[in-house]
């Protein structure tokens, strides 16, 4: 009986430390590139729906829209990452993400992105830190790379990704 | 059985902090001279009524203390006493100290004896020193007062004994009524005998299970009485009993009421305890403490911001409001039950009500939350009163449009500012009487401060006749900081507003009053947050005006939409000038490429929409073809060309920074009725825009 129980104990803490080293990412595709974003950062998802343009900002920032009365920015991750437009059609997909800044505010933004595949359990320790191809503008979004059945998929930095101060600098130089 | 006193604390702090104010403003429109009887009578009413509140709660020390404040009062209002200088001051240094213990009774803590006793003693000396004769008449007048009093109590009167027989209520007859009637008689002492009450699942609520003795004191004809009962008389036991002018009698009533609490103690207790919902009930008690004490314990965060106080009539026009919007509602709902066709009519009717009504209750709504600005300009007198003695200054205090409405949240985060840019006008601004008269100026200096309504916003003006500001040493100064480079050039306004950078003071002595250099650029910045600007206007040697534009709420706009294209914007009504279809007559070219038209008499910039909003979808790219709405930013015009204007609604004002960041030219954003989002346009960064 001991035996068991100190059994059941192993395998509790087994579990335990499982998950701790584990990260939930959802995984969605731009193209045909896997990406993933912490799934505790996703708030909803939902469909493509029309857009209030907003004047004189990069074209990847297609506008506002409502979001059960908060304004929320979307942004086309494709055109963001230069993978080219995609006509949007009912079937694109928007990936509602939020983070809370450093003032205590929650911050949301919409993500559209070709479609989303999957919730995968990444360990801590397989991340590969994110290569370095140079002064390419969308590494810098990129937290690290896992590979999942073979797929290589790339972690996105969330908080960096709804940082649009970025752009701004960007829209300077 | 016993109240809960505590819940009514905060009504009473409210009303002591309001009838400080009206003492405070009283005093210090006493005119020496020419005393005018009612202000005096205000101020002791404010004064008489604090004192009866704080008795009542138990705050002795308040009591006490606003006693010789009345005292001293009273005899100024029989015009026993002179009305000094001397004082006044005593009485609003007093006002201060009553002041700051009520602050530290409803935060909890301690009061200042010492500061207490130290002005107690100075109203004394007051009340004695002034002059020996109302010392003497003082005791007297309370011995006088006495004696009308325990006149009154062995004078004669009538012991009433009231049953009503249960039914008494469905006649139509209501106790206190009869009551109200009897105490303008003569003075009445009721006591309630509650052991008629039933249990409270037998209690039926139109029957009257309760039965009063009533002592009415005066000289009262019997049939006075008999007359009140007159309608009562056969559903209810009534019994009448002349009073006996013994000691007795009074004691008596002093114990009956005891007696009869102590009773309906018992009665409720035993009742409680047999209940099956008893253990609930203490439950509730027991929760209900909690939440008290926790409300006690958050009330010093939540201080000032707790509450407002509501013009009834405003709140009678909502409720009638409402009662339109329920009854809409039910019309709507009924034809929506069966809905035919040739019903669409109704229903269109209904729709266009609901929409009317809901407009008006929002706007009464809103209403509710607009104050005067005299919340906020109402210390100023005093604060101008004692800065200006002790700087030894001459200055008069001119308030003009006190009634103006803002929202509340202006209100409150208005005064901070405002205090400062009126103690850097009396500091800095105001010179010494010599100077004045040196300069050719009247001895006493103004200091105007004006609220009126301008387009959407609010404009507050701080006017002094002043020294003004001296744009070189402004400049030297912000050159010495290390603020601006030599040979920086700057326009007068840019050298004006170098006094709202931080580290700037160009006091050549610093003063505790103003003058420290963290003051303007904290000005600035609370003006901005609240989505305002603030302005200088400055003549050498005349004065300045500081001009705070303020929105006039925060939350809801009224608005004109407006399409380009396909896209729809809302230009705040306010700032809309007039909107007009241009002839090409109308129209010049400067330098061959800005774009000005012609309206009566001004030449005024033209601003493209569909070219800096980079719209490609509009319909209109000849200036003929479209509108041009004439737009009024901080008073600069100039001439939004659109495709068309859409109607008129009131728009509800969403942050567009909260969840992206700041557009340029645009203000905000907001949702329409069809859901979709339109942004707000930001004119006063238009107009900027268009004469870069």
């Amino acid at each position: 009986m001991a035996e068991q129980v100190e059994n059941n104990e192993t395998e509790q803490y087994d579990e335990q430390k499982k998950l701790e080293n584990q990260v939930q990412f959802l995984s969605f595709t731009l193209g045909d590139e896997e990406y993933g974003v912490d799934i505790l950062s996703v708030q909803e998802i939902r469909s493509w729906e029309p857009v209030s343009r907003i004047p004189n900002v990069p074209s990847y920032e297609k506008g506002v829209v409502n979001l059960r009365g908060a304004i929320v920015p979307i942004v086309d991750l494709r055109e963001r990452f230069g993978l080219g437009h995609l006509a949007y059609s009912p079937l694109t997909v928007v990936v509602v993400l939020q983070i809370e800044s450093q003032e205590g505010q929650n911050r949301t933004m919409g993500v559209v992105v070709d479609s989303v595949s999957d919730v995968i359990d990444v360990e801590k320790k397989t991340i590969q830190s994110a290569p370095n191809f140079g002064t390419k503008v969308s590494t810098e979004f990129i937290n690290g790379l896992a590979s999942v059945n073979e797929r290589m998929v790339m972690l996105l930095d969330v908080e960096k990704l709804l940082k649009l101060d970025g752009l701004d600098d960007e829209n300077e130089s | 059985m016993s109240i809960d006193m505590a819940q009514f604390h905060q009504v009473f702090f409210e009303e002591s902090f309001e009838g400080l104010e009206a003492m405070e403003s009283g005093l210090l429109n006493l005119d020496m001279g020419d005393v005018d009887d009612e202000e005096i009578n205000t101020i002791f009413r404010a004064a008489h009524s604090i004192k009866g509140g704080s008795g009542t709660f138990g705050f002795t020390a308040v009591s006490d203390f606003t006693h010789v404040m009345e005292t001293l009062l009273d005899e100024m209002r029989d015009g026993r006493r002179q009305i000094t200088q001397p004082a006044v001051d005593v009485l609003l240094g007093s006002v201060d100290c009553l002041k700051e213990m009520l602050t530290a009774i409803q935060d909890e803590q301690d009061i200042d004896e010492g500061q207490v006793s130290e002005y107690q003693k100075a109203l004394e000396t007051e009340l004695n020193g002034g002059e020996q004769s109302s010392v003497a008449e003082q005791p007297v007048a309370e011995v006088v007062a006495d004696e009308t009093v325990t006149a009154l109590d062995v004078g004669a009167g009538w012991k009433i004994s009231f049953s009503p027989h249960a039914h008494m209520l469905k006649t139509g007859n209501d106790p206190v009524r009869m009551f109200r009637e009897l105490s303008e008689l003569g003075e009445l002492k009721s006591t309630i005998d509650f052991q008629g009450v039933p249990d409270f699942y037998d209690l039926d609520p139109e029957n009257c299970h309760l039965s009063w003795s009533l002592e009415l004191l005066g000289e009262v004809n019997e049939d006075e009485i008999n007359e009140i009962f007159d309608w009562v008389e056969d559903e209810c036991d009534l019994a009448i009993q002349s009073l006996s002018r013994s000691d007795e009698s009074s004691e008596q009533v002093q114990t009956e009421p005891e007696e009869a609490t102590d009773k309906s103690d018992t009665v409720a207790q035993p009742k409680e305890e047999s209940s099956p919902a008893n253990t609930e009930k203490t439950a509730d008690k027991v929760e209900k403490q909690a939440t008290a004490k926790a409300k006690k314990d958050t009330k010093p965060a939540a201080k000032g911001s707790s509450s407002i106080r509501v013009d009834t009539g405003k709140i009678d026009i909502l409720i009638n409001m409402v009662g339109e919007l329920v009854i809409t509602q039910s019309m709507l709902s009924l034809v929506g039950e069966n809905f035919e066709l040739n019903n669409l009519d109704q229903l269109k009717n209904g729709l266009s009500q609901l929409e009317r009504h809901t407009r008006e209750l929002q706007e009464s709504v809103m209403n509710i939350r607009m104050l005067p600005i005299s919340f906020v300009f109402s210390r100023f007198p005093r604060l101008v009163h004692d800065l200006s003695t002790k700087l030894d200054k001459k200055i008069e205090l001119v308030m003009v449009g006190e009634n103006t409405e803002v929202d509340k949240t202006v209100v409150e985060l208005l005064s901070d500012p405002l205090v400062h840019l009126v103690r850097n006008s009396l500091d800095h601004g105001i010179e010494m009487p010599a100077d004045r008269v040196a300069a050719g100026k009247p001895e006493m200096g103004t200091i105007t401060l004006e609220a009126y309504h301008r387009g959407g916003q609010i404009v507050i003006e701080v006017k002094d006749d002043g020294k003004g500001l001296n744009k070189d040493v402004l400049r030297q100064k912000a050159i010495e900081k290390g603020l601006i480079d030599e040979d920086t050039v700057l326009t007068d306004k840019q050298t004006y507003e170098l006094i709202f950078m931080a580290g700037f003071s160009t006091a050549a002595e610093l003063s505790d009053i103003s003058g420290r250099g963290v003051g303007m650029d904290v000005v600035r910045r609370n003006i901005q947050s609240l989505g305002g600007n603030i302005e200088i206007i400055s003549e050498l040697g005349k004065g300045s005006t500081i001009a705070i534009h303020l929105p006039l709420t925060l939350a809801i706009l009224d608005g004109q939409s407006i399409a380009v294209g396909d896209e729809r914007f809302i230009i705040p009504l306010g700032s809309i000038v007039e909107s007009i279809n241009i002839k090409k007559e109308m129209i010049n070219r400067v330098a061959g490429k800005g774009e000005t038209f012609r309206l009566r008499d001004e030449y005024l910039p033209i601003v493209r929409m569909h070219e800096i909003f980079d719209v490609k979808t509009a319909k209109a790219t000849k200036l003929t073809d479209g509108l041009v709405v004439v737009v009024d930013g901080q008073g600069m015009r100039c001439g939004l060309f659109i495709d068309d204007l859409l109607g008129q609604q009131q728009v509800v004002i969403k942050s567009l920074e909260a969840n992206y960041r700041k557009v340029e030219g645009v203000s905000g954003a907001t949702i329409l009725g069809d859901g979709s989002v339109a942004l707000i346009l930001d004119i006063p960064g238009l107009v900027r825009l268009s004469n870069q």
